[in-house]
């Protein structure tokens, strides 16, 4: 394996996490809703995943754990924001919280414990081509999951009557109520996406990404997530260009190092946040990029007139 | 009614659970800054709290704190341990040290002992590891085994202990190849899983093939089982983690000592002094060479023996700094302040030292 | 079977006080289950938890120790939110304040006199201010989300702190160890008593009756309260939304910087890796279980410094982790968000029947 194919290997393992949860934070953001819980949705993933896989020793049922697990906690911040309308920032923020508590305390019979791993689904023939092949036809399920879902994600929401009503619903819910859709059934659904999502991700974490439970493991992963969702413009394929460059940030962070440069690490490591910065802001300063694809009813609260 | 009464009894229960008996048990307590189950620096400590109540039985009773954060909360947790009876408190970070001396002021009839720390007072031990002992060994397999004669080595934070022990696996390794290369990677965190792990991925891609680590979790053996190459565990037996690719584990061992300082607060003979104890005294045990040809194992083993007799000093000169400077002539050693506080490289090492 | 929620035609002033109390009530009550499910004496555990760091002299101090930075960050954050300016990132300027206050001791180490203490704090409600100008501009300048941006920054404080002690800060004689030098005389918050409560406590209580008149005496405050509540109708009155996200930025920042240097000139006595153990983001709580009112914070400040030592003494008395404290803050926070639904609205419960007479209408 030479160098560079080692590298790019290394950045796709620590991207797939980002976009994963980001792909789901995505869709329901479209809807109308910002889930600040991604953090939590993810961690709870991350633990759930892990005991159903060690418990049956099949990662497999540990990825359906953990989607459960997001899913789970999406449910808690549906009913509170949508059918109890309460405040989606303060609620998705509770959210992180009490997931973070809470997969700590699930997952404390399980610290110290070698896990599972996810192996690799090589697909015969391709994944033997030199370079490409290992890099492409190489990767375990839920890389190709992540590909798979930017693209039918982009699909659905662009090309397809729930896309178009998902939305209506994000953009004037007000009106696709009038035209007599439900809204608050929309976003329940997709509030639940991004929770399935976000527990893919967690579950990603602690099955391929490194096989074990440890507290707080996503160590701020749900945040760039969302981030990333601002980055893309509300759009999966720049979404998957976000994610990718990410991952390429933090990585170099580490292979500079290596290199003995005498770069402080401190530096380095804080490198990947300053770029996201800078990458948010010349987004969101461009009007145009933004205006067309914002959702405009993000984060409002919709309770029906009777 | 009955519930109404059940709900009395219980709040007359709760508040009758004032400590009455165990006046006569010794109370040991840990302050831990870790989650016990980080296997690692943390677990290893309990370990020991843990050999203390098998050595001791009926007369200790053990408490601990664990996660405790090095700052303004560890003095809390220290004082609460102190007031809830604890008469011998061992406080397990570097950075429990100036809470653990103001504690210790206000409890002059509690013991106490700080491990890694170099301030003491009349009822305040200090006591650590010569690690770097273990580091010097694995180097001498390192640089045995490595094709490449590159390793990698995932470093936490740039304190005197760490360098020591890059140094030390420098030394060794250098005692074998004299061209041995090593590439340093700083995580800036003792448990970070998922960086651990790019860490290893990227010094691999470097060409490093053997990895080893002073950071906490089993990512970094991991991913050397996963991608064919060969590290070591640290501060607990990692093997279970990676068993084809673990060669050894440098263990910390508490055991022993805390075992010791309990009898002496039992005895009455505990006074304050420093320990700073190695493989001679048990603190740092090597785990079993696994994965090793024989005639590597046997260097080991040999190596291991000398230094426990006190026959071979990781640190004996001549060693020059990375900078061409001399930090031991042929026939010394270098001096034990310069160790405590260590600052640079020897010669070899492809890395710069945040100063 | 449905719920269904009716907009109340008035804000209801009976469970205005009563959501809080009510959402900490049924917190208690959940906190029970998960002590029985733990096998564990439920009364025994709420005990401890809640009642025995109010009994003795020694606790309840340290319970001001731990309130002092949360109050003065939960009264900021709550104007914030107040006006929907979403500063989440009070931890990194916290971590600022804690930096630029440090200035003085670290680098003028002999100036001793009350004026050193002066400098300090104004220093550190200067470098939280200015960390949170940041995110201020941005907003203001690019329309930068300042969720994001503000939390970004906190990680980049975080090891910018990290570098400085072990870097140009360590203490020279500290066998180069990541501290710096120990601070002395003036250079420390007094302290009320031989405990470790110091000044701090006094400047949050300070900081509350000072915001409690902005909001309810000023125009300013009314400024807030428009624009917070509908930015449409702030525009008609000629209200500038960009000059209240400044506002309200610099002030959250600069409260926290306060409270930042409050810990390493309190009971830190130095400069260390680490400053707080997640203040920033636990007066997020503390601002809403506060009903962003700067009293309640002073009330919220309280409570939630009681389950932080009540939970520091469950390790100890009865082998509880401490993840269970953070599930009880997390819980606490969304019975109090559910119960603030009652204040907008009236909860109805619709049986079959009736709605479909109420489809039918």
């Amino acid at each position: 394996m030479d160098a560079t194919q080692a590298v790019i290997l290394t950045i796709i393992t620590a991207s797939t996490p980002l976009l994963l949860a980001a792909i789901g934070e995505l869709v329901t953001e479209r809807s109308g809703v910002l889930n600040l819980g991604v953090e939590g949705m993810m961690v709870m993933g991350a633990v759930c995943g892990f005991a159903a896989a060690y418990t049956t020793g099949n990662p497999y049922i540990g990825i359906l754990a953990g989607v459960l697990g997001g899913v789970a906690l999406a449910f808690f911040f549906a009913i509170l924001t949508q059918t109890l309308a309460t405040n989606q920032v303060a609620t998705g923020l509770a959210l992180t919280l009490l997931g973070l508590g809470l997969s700590g305390l699930i997952g404390e019979s399980f610290v110290g414990l070698p896990g599972v791993k996810l192996q690799q689904l090589s697909i015969p023939f391709f994944s033997t081509i030199p370079f490409i092949g290992p890099i492409l036809f190489g990767q375990d399920i839920l890389v190709y999951t992540s590909v798979a879902l930017i693209f039918g994600t982009t699909y659905v929401l662009f090309k397809t009557r729930i896309g178009l009503i998902i939305r209506s619903v994000g953009d004037n819910h007000n009106s696709a109520h009038a035209l007599g859709y439900n809204v608050i059934a929309v976003r329940y659904a997709c509030i639940m996406f991004g929770g399935a999502c976000s527990g893919l991700a967690g579950a990603y974490l602690s099955l391929a990404y490194t096989p074990q439970w440890i507290e707080n493991m996503t160590a701020g992963r749900g945040w760039v997530a969302l981030a990333l969702v601002v980055f893309s413009t509300w759009l999966p394929k720049r979404l998957a260009i976000g994610a990718y460059l990410f991952g390429a940030v933090w990585i170099m962070g580490l292979y500079v190092q290596a290199l003995g440069f005498g770069i402080p690490s401190q530096f380095l490591s804080s490198l990947p946040y300053v770029v996201t910065i800078i990458a948010l802001v010349i987004i969101s300063g461009n009007k145009t990029l933004t205006r067309v694809n914002t959702p405009a009813c993000i984060g409002q609260t919709f309770v029906p007139d009777r | 009614m009955k519930k109404i009464l059940g709900f009395a009894a219980a709040i007359a229960l709760s508040l009758a659970i004032v400590p009455a008996s165990a006046a006569d048990k010794l109370k040991v307590g840990f302050i831990y800054v870790g989650p016990v189950g980080d296997h690692g620096w943390s677990y290893q400590h309990d370990q020991g709290r843990k050999a203390i109540e098998e050595k001791f039985g009926d007369k200790v009773e053990t408490t601990f704190v664990e996660k405790v954060a090095e700052g303004p909360d560890a003095e809390r947790a220290i004082e609460r341990l102190a007031r809830k009876g604890s008469k011998l408190i061992f406080t397990t970070s570097f950075g429990f040290m100036e809470p653990t001396l103001k504690v210790a002021k206000r409890f002059p009839d509690v013991k106490f002992e700080h491990a890694t720390g170099y301030k003491r007072s009349d009822n305040v031990s200090t006591y650590s590891s010569r690690f770097y002992e273990g580091r010097y060994i694995i180097g001498q397999i390192a640089a045995k085994q490595s094709k490449s004669g590159v390793a990698g080595y995932i470093a936490s934070f740039p304190i005197p202990e760490v360098v020591r022990g890059i140094n030390a696996f420098m030394l060794g390794a250098q005692s074998v190849n004299p061209d041995f290369k090593l590439k340093v990677v700083w995580v800036n965190s003792w448990f970070d899983p998922g960086k651990e792990a790019d860490a290893a991925k990227v010094l691999i891609g470097q060409g490093a093939d053997i990895i080893t680590q002073h950071t906490d979790s089993t990512a970094p053996l991991q991913i050397a089982q996963e991608q064919g190459v060969h590290g070591f565990g640290q501060a607990s037996d990692m093997i279970a983690f990676a068993p084809k690719a673990q060669l050894t584990s440098i263990i910390d061992d508490w055991a022993s000592y805390y075992v010791s300082r309990t009898q002496a607060a039992l005895d009455g003979t505990w006074k304050s002094e420093d320990t700073w104890g190695g493989l001679n005294e048990k603190m740092v045990v090597m785990a079993d060479y696994t994965n090793l040809p024989d005639d590597v194992k046997k260097m080991a083993q040999e190596t291991e023996a000398k230094i426990t007799s006190g026959e071979l000093h990781p640190f004996q000169g001549p060693i020059t700094k990375q900078d061409g400077s001399v930090a031991a002539k042929e026939g010394e050693t270098v001096a034990v302040g310069e160790l405590l506080g260590m600052n640079w490289y020897v010669q070899g090492v492809d890395d710069q030292l945040p100063q | 079977m449905k719920l269904v929620l009716e907009k109340r035609s008035e804000h209801s002033e009976f469970m205005t006080l009563m959501s809080p109390l009510l959402a900490i009530a049924l917190t208690v009550f959940t906190g029970a289950i998960i002590f029985a499910v733990q096998g564990l004496n439920p009364f025994e555990a709420l005990y401890v938890y809640f009642i025995e760091p109010l009994t003795s002299m020694w606790s309840l101090e340290e319970v001001f120790v731990k309130a002092a930075p949360l109050i003065l960050i939960g009264a900021g954050l709550s104007v914030c939110y107040m006006a929907n300016v979403w500063n989440i990132g009070a931890e990194g300027q916290l971590t600022m304040g804690a930096i630029v206050g440090s200035i003085v001791p670290i680098v003028f180490t002999s100036w001793q006199s009350p004026l050193t203490l002066v400098a300090m704090i104004t220093l550190g409600a200067l470098g939280g201010a200015l960390y949170a100008a940041i995110p201020a501009f941005l907003k203001n300048r690019f329309n930068a989300n300042e969720i994001l941006t503000s939390l970004m920054l906190v990680y980049i404080a975080q090891l910018f702190l990290d570098w400085v002690v072990r870097g140009p800060w360590k203490d020279p004689k500290g066998f180069n160890f990541p501290q710096s030098i120990a601070f002395e005389g003036w250079q420390l918050f007094p302290t009320l008593g031989d405990g470790r409560v110091h000044i701090g406590i006094i400047l949050a209580v300070i900081v509350v009756v000072i915001l409690t008149v902005l909001m309810s005496r000023t125009l300013k405050g009314f400024e807030i309260l428009v624009i917070g509540n509908s930015p449409r109708a702030g525009r008609f009155a000629g209200f500038s939304r960009k000059k209240i996200v400044w506002f309200c930025l610099l002030l959250s920042g600069g409260l926290a910087g306060i409270a930042g240097i409050g810990e390493v000139a309190g009971p830190s006595g130095q400069l260390q890796p680490t400053v707080s153990p997640g203040y920033g983001f636990t007066a997020i709580i503390v601002a809403f279980l506060g009903r962003l009112n700067p009293i309640g914070v002073l009330f919220a400040g309280i409570m939630l410094a009681i389950t932080y030592i009540g939970g520091e003494a469950a390790q100890i008395d009865l082998g509880v982790s401490d993840k269970t404290a953070q599930v009880f803050q997390g819980i606490l926070l969304f019975f109090i968000l559910a119960c603030d639904t009652l204040i907008l609205y009236r909860i109805k419960m619709l049986t079959s029947t009736k709605q479909q007479s109420v489809a039918a209408e």
